[in-house]
């Protein structure tokens, strides 16, 4: 099979991402569209290893799944306190920090 | 000899350190200390005197190197003296005189709490004008120059617990400032110009510099001139000084403080005989005041402020002469000198007057006083006939070469300045026959004082009538012997050079020394005549409009007021207005629009997560084209 169809797929994938992060309001929804594209972005480094036929795609790979696993760890630990303090889990509603 | 010259300045120098700073044991004594002191400088002058006597009219000169103040590469400012024939003269006239108001304020102060003090002030007084005089150079003198200066503030100011003293010696001081302005000024002109300021170098290349810079250098001496000797425009401060002890009054009218800026224009007379311009000023000045101050005497009733005009005016006098060139310097000082001898006779008669009559200045509560002091009568007598050159006293001799100097300009500026001088003897004569009338003539106007004690005039003691009769020897005396075979003359010709001037068509020495005669018989007569065949009242009648002018000083404050009070305030208002509008304008303008742009910027800053994320996406979109443009080109 053509690795180009994983490139769009991935584009794809990041695409569905970024709309929901700019769109949707539940904090855990964004949240996950976040790791939707995190994910795009390692499907597109395996593919561009296999395309070159090296491995340096795959080792970036990695990087991102362990950064990824430290953010959901930090993230979510925010989302339930914000959760409890306020019983709301809408990003529109954690608007404090502006004047 | 030349050792000498130091300890002039030393010994009253000394006097100040040791009556100072000396405390409270000092109290008893001190003053015969600080007059012993005046009195050695003067022995000291003498000495010198004597041994240049003996010395070729040429070669009087002494010089001493005292040490080096400030050598910094080309400027070399020395401490150095130089005592020719002209600081001799002023040596001796400061000391003597100044001496013989020492002890007469032995007697005057007697009462006095801060006696010691007042002694202190004196003897600084007589060193800072030494150092004034025998300066060698322009720095130096202008330190003598600040010293009279800051003298004259400490004794105007002496009674300070009155306000109006204190004023008085604030005025004389600020107004003083302004001269001295001109005295710095002129001394960085001479060292831009000449590179140094000894008198030695400067005078002997004057002719070399050029007529405009010597022009500007005149002018700013004359400026300084104008500070210290109370010429018109910086005049003011004179009748005010009169707050301070008679004394002071004495010394600064006749032998200190005034004299310096005729000093200062005689010394520099090199400068002005290449400057025209400047000398026409300096002329101009002098008669100016000459008619000023005589105008003001003659309205005053205050016997002491009456003197001031008189000092005013004589000075203007010896300016007039100053400015003639080379046929008037040496008549400028010889005035300086007779002047120097009847003025400190009458401000001595006047303070004695004054002791008598509990303080009393106004000559309206005086009358018949002849009675009751007979020496204080025949010394100002004396004082009062050779001021108005009665002929053969010594203002006869002085007044008269000065008239015949002004003439022998000739053109029409010589006939514009002798008759100036003419008319201004005319007016002396006026003034102190007044004066004279009404403090010792007519009937007792007397008055009782604050406790309702009317006054029991006596004559004042020994320490007091001796200087009186001392000055009055010498204003009888002085003019006669200098005019023996023109001895002045010679004597101060090879300091200030001498031209003899020559009359113009018709005139004659005779003809003008008769109308000055004249003149002097006219000013006594119509003074007799308002004066003294008729009651003087007790009370000032209103008078004329020049009346009610001279009486305010000729409007001199208030000139300056108008002029410089108003005009100041209104200068700083328009400087306060355009710094708050325009320069703070321009700070707080620009801190507004930052202001108003940052608040228009943080409405983008709304607090959602999701604009945040738009910019993040834009942003990394912009840089993706842009990479990949750059890639494309």
């Amino acid at each position: 099979m053509n690795p180009v169809n994983y490139l769009f797929l991935s584009a794809l994938l990041f695409t569905i991402g970024a709309a929901g992060v700019l769109i949707r309001r539940n904090a855990i929804v964004v949240f996950m569209c976040v790791e939707l594209m995190l994910n795009a972005c390692n499907l597109a480094f395996v593919t561009f290893s296999r395309m070159h036929g090296n491995l340096d795609g795959q080792i970036i790979a990695f990087f991102t799944m362990v950064v990824a696993a430290a953010e959901v760890v930090v993230g979510l630990a925010i989302i339930v306190t914000v959760y409890r303090s306020r019983h709301s889990a809408s990003v529109d509603d954690a608007s404090l920090m502006k004047l | 000899m030349e050792s000498l010259i130091g300890l002039l300045v030393a010994a009253p120098l000394l006097g100040a350190a040791v009556l100072l700073c000396g405390g409270r044991r000092l109290d008893r004594t001190g003053h015969w200390l600080g007059t012993g002191l005046a009195f050695l400088s003067f022995a000291f002058g003498l000495v010198l005197f004597t041994d240049m006597l003996g010395k070729d009219g040429e070669h009087r000169a002494l010089h001493s190197h005292l040490f080096s103040w400030v050598p910094v590469g080309d400027f070399q400012a020395d401490v150095a003296f130089q005592l020719d024939q002209l600081s001799m003269t002023f040596v001796l006239l400061i000391t003597g005189v100044g001496s013989l108001i020492h002890l007469y304020s032995v007697g005057y102060m007697e009462h006095d709490e801060r006696r010691r003090r007042f002694f202190g002030y004196l003897n600084l007084f007589l060193a800072a004008m030494l150092l004034l005089v025998i300066a060698d150079n322009y720095l130096l003198l202008y330190v003598g120059w600040e010293g009279v200066g800051l003298a004259s503030y400490l004794l105007i100011g002496f009674w300070q617990h009155k306000p109006s003293a204190a004023t008085a010696a604030k005025k004389a001081f600020i107004v003083n400032r302004v001269g001295d302005f001109g005295l710095s000024v002129a001394i960085m002109l001479m060292f831009t110009t000449f590179g140094t300021f000894a008198f030695g170098p400067v005078l002997a290349n004057a002719t070399e510099a050029g007529e405009s810079k010597l022009t500007a250098i005149g002018l700013m001496l004359l400026l300084a001139a104008c500070g210290k000797s109370a010429q018109v425009p910086l005049q003011s401060w004179l009748g005010d000084a009169m707050e301070g002890p008679t004394p002071v009054s004495a010394l600064i009218h006749a032998a200190t403080m005034v004299t310096a800026g005729v000093y200062l224009i005689v010394r520099s007379g090199a400068i002005f005989n290449g400057a025209p311009d400047a000398q026409t000023a300096v002329m101009v000045v002098g008669a100016v005041t000459l008619l000023f101050g005589a105008i003001v005497g003659c309205a005053k009733d205050d016997i002491k402020k009456g003197l001031a005009g008189s000092t005013m005016s004589q000075i203007g006098y010896m300016v007039l002469a100053a400015g003639l060139g080379p046929i008037g310097y040496v008549f400028a000082i010889m005035h300086l000198v007779t002047h120097g001898f009847f003025k400190a006779g009458l401000f001595l008669g006047a303070g004695s007057v004054m002791h008598g009559m509990n303080d009393e200045v106004d000559m309206r509560k005086y009358g018949g006083l002849r009675k009751y002091m007979p020496v204080t009568f025949v010394t100002f007598g004396l004082g009062y006939l050779a001021i108005i050159g009665f002929p053969f006293l010594s203002g006869f001799y002085s007044k008269d070469h000065l008239i015949e100097a002004a003439f022998a300009r000739g053109a029409t500026q010589g006939w514009i300045f002798g008759s100036v001088a003419l008319l201004g003897a005319a007016i002396t004569a006026f003034y102190m026959t007044r004066m004279m009338l009404m403090t010792f003539f007519g009937e007792k106007r007397w008055q009782p004082d604050e406790n309702g004690e009317l006054p029991h005039p006596h004559e004042s003691p020994k320490t007091m009538t001796i200087p009186m009769v001392i000055l009055a020897a010498g204003s009888v005396a002085a003019g006669f012997i200098f005019n023996l075979g023109e001895r002045f003359v010679h004597w101060l010709e090879p300091v200030t050079g001498y031209e003899h001037g020559h009359l113009p068509e018709p005139l004659n020495v005779p003809l003008i020394t008769g109308s000055a005669v004249t003149a002097m018989v006219l000013g006594v007569a119509l003074a007799w005549v308002k004066y003294g065949r008729r009651p003087v009242p007790a009370v000032a009648p209103r008078g004329n409009a020049l009346t009610w002018a001279a009486r305010r000083d000729l409007l001199q404050d208030d000139v300056n007021h108008v002029v410089l009070v108003r005009g100041g305030e209104h200068l700083t208002r328009s400087l306060v207005y355009l710094d708050h509008k325009v320069v703070d304008g321009v700070v707080n303008g620009t801190a507004a629009t930052v202001g108003g742009l940052s608040g228009r910027m943080r409405r983008v800053q709304n607090g959602f997560v999701r604009s945040y994320a738009v910019s993040m996406f834009g942003g990394a979109a912009v840089l993706i084209a842009a990479t990949l443009f750059m890639r494309a080109v």
